[in-house]
């Protein structure tokens, strides 16, 4: 790179801020009786009423789970739970919305004035949410004969239509596409401790951005920008991102694609630019509505709530950090070994099972390491395993017990468990790896020693891989099912005998 | 152009946002009867103030599952339909 193009780089800061649609894991969609569980293989507009397809005279109600789940994450997210909040209709025309509008929440949002705090590069940072609020999922449409643009018609699914929305804003306080996918990683992560979102579910997270660069001698040393350069610097809205490590890259793309453009001395339209995530880049959408084309009003139909007590009714569980920080502390574990058994609940509830009954060290060592390292291997996590957990616990029992070594309960036995489905004792009866008696012992170094008088005679001399020699012949008669210290022990004890008779 | 509280223009822009095809000169009778309608809602200042009724607050319904429409019944006013979903003209 050139001094000139690494200072105009210098010369330029990212500002992205972003609009987290989150779908809250309820049973029922938010304004009517609805099932949310997508049957597999279900049909089309099998999950629908009068109320989410729209139809005249339906009148919507609350589902008391959204709002509570909103609470929730609000209190998770440290933000204000409004005294008062109600529902406004968003209008616009569009298939995905039968009644031609959308019910969400405008000027008086349930959550505000949040914060969540991110580590990038070890380095933490707060991320300020400015307001979360409900609103309902439009329905599913299928372009048919073609893409977007090129489609003959358009076919409408309504079975996603009305399941709970939460929309998470933030300020644009994020400097990088860097830290736009700590922070979403860090926002699932809180969430799925909440039980409130499954990150596996198809669609259960979708981000628009909102990207800008401005001049780096804008920003303040506490890295803040006043408003008035944010609002007269052309920014885009870009859309159709699902994941955190799609965020990254479409942010890392849209950045590059603005930087280049304005190099080559050309203004950054303000437009709405759609992720194309199979090729990478993104591409300018037809011109959408401004704000006040969607004609905001109260929804009439719904009477306003007051929940902010709620707020100290609704217990939410210990949050990641916390629960980080105190295994560190009750656990000895290392920063590392802590964060990777806290990335989940599961994983984290997992663990503090097994330190239970083992020693906190040798459980981190099997969880951590072992099994989450074979999961990970296998492209599978512990949701995967959910109702297998039981056997990875008899197994961790059996090597405590001494009843099958480590080694071949982690390189044999876990690794049939998991490929083939079966039980750890199926596996130890099958490969007869039970840990080798007494008398197999005996034997085994008994044959050792009388074969080769060679290594014996060194042992003798003082040689310090001879023994080491000994020990792998009877490692190896007895299949590697005897412990090694009580092979090394005997072995010794043996050759002394031998020595001394 | 007359001074209607709704003008030709912002008629085109709301049809335009409903999507809706205006024939030549509807944009102006619209317009115009849009003036006409909010006339009539004048007739409301005539009306005595009276109490507003206390607002109902937290109507909420349990997280429970309802049943609701067989797909046969979600599409029976369908003009057109494929393979169980709603059919339309493209849209961008």
């Amino acid at each position: 790179m050139s001094t000139q193009a690494s200072a105009e780089r210098a010369d330029l800061a990212v500002v992205i801020g972003l609009e987290v649609h989150v779908q809250l894991e309820t049973d029922t969609k938010i304004f009517c009786g609805c099932s949310t569980t997508a049957k597999e293989d279900e049909a089309p507009n099998s999950r629908t009423c009068p109320v989410c397809l729209g139809l005249p005279g339906a009148l919507p109600a609350v589902n008391e789970a959204a709002v509570e789940a909103a609470v929730r994450v609000g209190k998770a997210l440290d933000a204000e739970i409004a005294p008062e909040t109600r529902f406004h209709r968003k209008n616009y025309f569009y298939p995905d919305l039968p009644k031609n509008f959308q019910i969400s929440q405008y000027d008086a949002p349930i959550c505000r004035d949040g914060s969540i705090e991110v580590s990038v590069e070890g380095e933490r940072r707060e991320v300020v949410i400015r307001r979360a609020h409900l609103e309902e999922d439009p329905g599913s449409i299928v372009h048919a004969g073609g893409s977007i643009d090129t489609a003959d018609y358009t076919l409408v699914d309504y079975n996603r239509a009305g399941t709970p929305l939460m929309e998470i804003v933030t300020e644009p306080d994020f400097r990088s596409p860097d830290e736009t996918r700590a922070f979403l990683a860090k926002l699932e992560e809180v969430l799925e401790y909440l039980s409130i979102f499954d990150g596996g579910r198809d669609g259960s997270l979708r981000i628009d951005a909102n990207v800008s660069l401005v001049p780096a001698t804008e920003v303040a040393d506490d890295g803040t920008i006043d408003k008035e350069t944010l609002a007269a610097a052309n920014r885009t809205e870009v859309k159709n991102i699902s994941s955190h490590k799609g965020a990254e890259k479409a942010l890392a793309y849209e950045v590059t694609r603005q930087r280049n453009a304005i190099k080559r001395g050309r203004a950054i339209d303000q437009e709405t630019r759609h992720w194309d995530e199979s090729r990478g880049i993104t591409v300018s959408m037809r011109a959408k509505e401004e704000e006040k084309d969607y004609r905001y009003f109260d929804e009439a139909d719904i009477p306003p709530l007051q929940v902010a007590d709620w707020r100290e009714r609704l217990s939410i569980p210990e949050l990641p950090d916390a629960r980080r920080e105190r295994f560190r502390e009750e656990y000895g574990l290392d920063n590392e070994a802590a964060a990777k058994l806290t990335s989940t609940k599961q994983v984290a509830d997992f663990y503090e099972d097994v330190a239970g009954e083992f020693d906190p060290g040798l459980a981190a060592t099997w969880v951590a390491d072992v099994l989450l390292g074979e999961l990970n291997y296998r492209d599978m996590g512990v949701a995967d395993v959910a109702d297998r957990l039981g056997e990875v616990v008899t197994l961790i029992r059996l090597v405590d017990k001494e009843e099958i070594t480590r080694k071949n309960a982690e390189e044999q036995v876990l690794r049939s468990m998991l490929d083939e489905g079966v039980d750890p004792e199926t596996v130890i009866e099958r490969e007869g790896l039970g840990t080798a008696d007494e008398d197999e012992v005996v034997v085994a170094v008994r044959e050792a020693i009388d074969a080769n008088p060679g290594a014996v005679a060194d042992y003798h001399d003082g040689e310090d891989g001879a023994l080491n020699y000994l020990v792998g012949q009877v490692m190896g008669a007895t299949g590697g099912t005897a412990d090694p210290g009580t092979v090394n022990e005997r072995l010794r004890a043996t050759l002394a005998e031998a020595n001394e008779g | 152009m007359t001074d209607y509280a709704v003008d030709e223009d912002e008629v085109r822009h709301v049809a335009a946002l409903a999507r809706l095809g205006l024939a030549e000169g509807e944009a102006a009778e619209f317009a115009g009867q849009f003036a006409d309608i909010l006339e009539y809602f004048e007739a409301l200042d005539e009306v005595p103030e009276v109490d507003a009724e206390p607002e109902l607050t937290n109507v909420l319904r349990p997280d429970e599952v309802d049943e609701g429409l067989t797909q046969e019944e979600a599409l029976q006013n369908a003009p057109e339909t494929e393979d169980g979903r709603f059919k339309g003209p493209r849209v961008s």
